[in-house]
């Protein structure tokens, strides 16, 4: 009875966050398009996020090329298909593994980032100086940030793909003699818009998930520094679970539409 | 003092009611802050006194009662209005609250940014704003790098810059130790004369009150229980006001 009632409570306190998360992504959207825009402060946060991104995902991204192809290796080889890896390297990463790890890489740096920041500015009172003073904090804080994890996303998950398709070709320059050229080469042939598109277009909502869930946490975080760090921790969990039901539903539409 | 027949208040509040479920915070607390003077308000913790000013800067929604400033009904504006006459209130808050993003140019300049203020006068109103609280070697630290009787200082600076009729302190000298404490009530005294402006201060600190105070109103059970000038409360033989002396 006692386990029950606690699934039941859990369900409950589950469906309210749900609802709370909606009203808050409704609120963005009016905020959003509304004036006073905040230009200068969405530049400030595009650099930032997009700045400090940039080493981690190269670094992720290169790895993952690397290790891709080292193990892929051997199986094709098993069937003499050596000469399809840089086509089944590019198809896999640019389609599908590229966006998601480096979306996951994202959701670990700049949405528990922004849990922390938004918390602590809540539990200090900053957030409350910033109404005071006359200044929407939702549409400074939050808008902003959601906006800049939007638009920053995409380009790192194109920069993320470049550098992995890079280490493959290392991989492939040093144990299979295949130049840097001719596997580039193999690679845009490999690749159509119809891998390209999806996979941008999903990357949008991905920088959008996790600066929602980010700004959300944050924005609503618990007084003290366990709130902060709770903030912090579930906006990874929240972001990264929603990363992949939006997969999910990307490549379920993106079936529909192009041919895979 | 001056005589509260002839001048009319600056802040009014009456019959103010505040709940979180069960917990009557508020219980129609009411008061008035008149033009150019020092209200104290004390109270134990819980009492509601911060419930009370995030209700007067509308960071709280009120179940009941009126807040009127400048002749408008707080209770009753919408976000435009509301944030329109929160440029007549500064807030210093309990911790300070300074951005710690920012330097302590940029955190006096926030409060400008959407006003028509070309950058020249903007650097002149930080300036002598910081010139005023005795900080203005600070002007490009980060809030780090101040101890917490500058950075008091600095939040007091960011209050004042927009040059308001009234500003409400939020335990002023909490966590400092005493003689930067006095230090931050000479200030208090030094910015009221200068800029004439009405304070209401939140405080636990008998001395703050003693030496600031016009005029103390306790709060008590979410109501204004007592009020009279300093004195006058701690002759009071009343053993809930007396407690506050003890």
């Amino acid at each position: 009875m006692a386990i029950s009632l606690k699934i039941l409570q859990n369900i409950q306190s589950f469906l309210i966050e749900i609802g709370e998360l909606s009203y808050f992504a409704g609120r963005f959207f009016k905020e959003a398009f509304s004036r006073p825009f905040e230009f200068k402060e969405l530049l400030r946060q595009c650099f930032n996020m997009g700045n400090r991104s940039l080493l981690l995902v190269g670094v992720t991204g290169f790895i993952l090329g690397l290790v891709f192809t080292l193990q892929s290796r051997p199986t094709l080889m098993e069937f003499g298909a050596e000469s399809w890896m840089p086509s089944m390297v590019s198809i896999s990463i640019v389609r599908e593994i590229g966006p998601v790890i480096i979306a996951l890489i994202c959701a670990g740096k700049i949405s528990s980032g922004i849990g922390a920041e938004l918390g602590s500015m809540r539990v200090t009172e900053q957030i409350d100086a910033m109404e005071v003073s006359g200044t929407n904090p939702f549409k400074y804080l939050v808008v902003t940030r959601i906006m800049a994890a939007t638009l920053m996303l995409p380009l790192l998950i194109i920069f993320g793909d470049a550098i992995a398709l890079v280490g493959s070709a290392v991989i492939e320059y040093l144990k299979g003699d295949v130049s840097f050229l001719l596997y580039f080469n193999k690679v845009t042939k490999a690749l159509k818009f119809s891998d390209i598109i999806p996979a941008t277009s999903k990357s949008f909502f991905f920088g959008f998930a996790i600066g929602l869930v980010g700004c959300y946490k944050g924005y609503y975080c618990k007084k003290g520094t366990v709130g902060v760090g709770e903030a912090s921790n579930s906006a990874v969990v929240y972001a990264s679970m929603l990363l992949f039901i939006i997969d999910f539903i990307a490549v379920f539409i993106s079936d529909i539409f192009f041919e895979i | 003092m001056k005589n509260k027949e002839n001048i009319l208040p600056v802040l009014k509040i009456k019959d103010l009611k505040k709940s979180f479920g069960e917990n009557h915070v508020l219980n129609g607390f009411s008061m008035e802050l008149f033009e150019g003077e020092n209200l104290v308000i004390m109270g134990k913790s819980g009492s509601g006194k911060s419930v009370m000013i995030k209700c007067l800067v509308g960071l709280l929604q009120p179940d009941s009662g009126f807040i009127e400033i400048d002749g408008k009904n707080l209770v009753e504006l919408k976000q435009q209005e509301l944030n329109s006459l929160r440029t007549e209130i500064g807030f210093l808050f309990q911790g300070s609250a300074l951005y710690d993003s920012m330097t302590v140019r940029e955190n006096l300049e926030f409060p400008l940014r959407k006003r028509n203020i070309n950058a020249a006068d903007k650097e002149i109103m930080v300036t002598s704003t910081l010139e005023s609280v005795g900080l203005k070697s600070a002007i490009d630290l980060m809030p780090e790098e101040l101890s917490g009787g500058m950075k008091r200082r600095v939040a007091l600076a960011r209050a004042l810059i927009l040059k308001p009729k009234i500003i409400i302190y939020d335990e002023p000298t909490t966590g400092l130790d005493p003689i930067t404490a006095k230090e931050i009530i000479e200030l208090m005294k030094d910015i009221q004369l200068k800029y004439r402006t009405s304070s209401l201060i939140i405080t636990h600190d008998i001395d703050c009150a003693r030496v600031i105070s016009n005029r103390m109103i306790l709060l008590i059970d979410g109501i204004n229980y007592a009020e009279g000038t300093f004195n006058e409360l701690l002759a009071a033989k009343d053993k809930k006001i007396q407690a506050f002396f003890k």
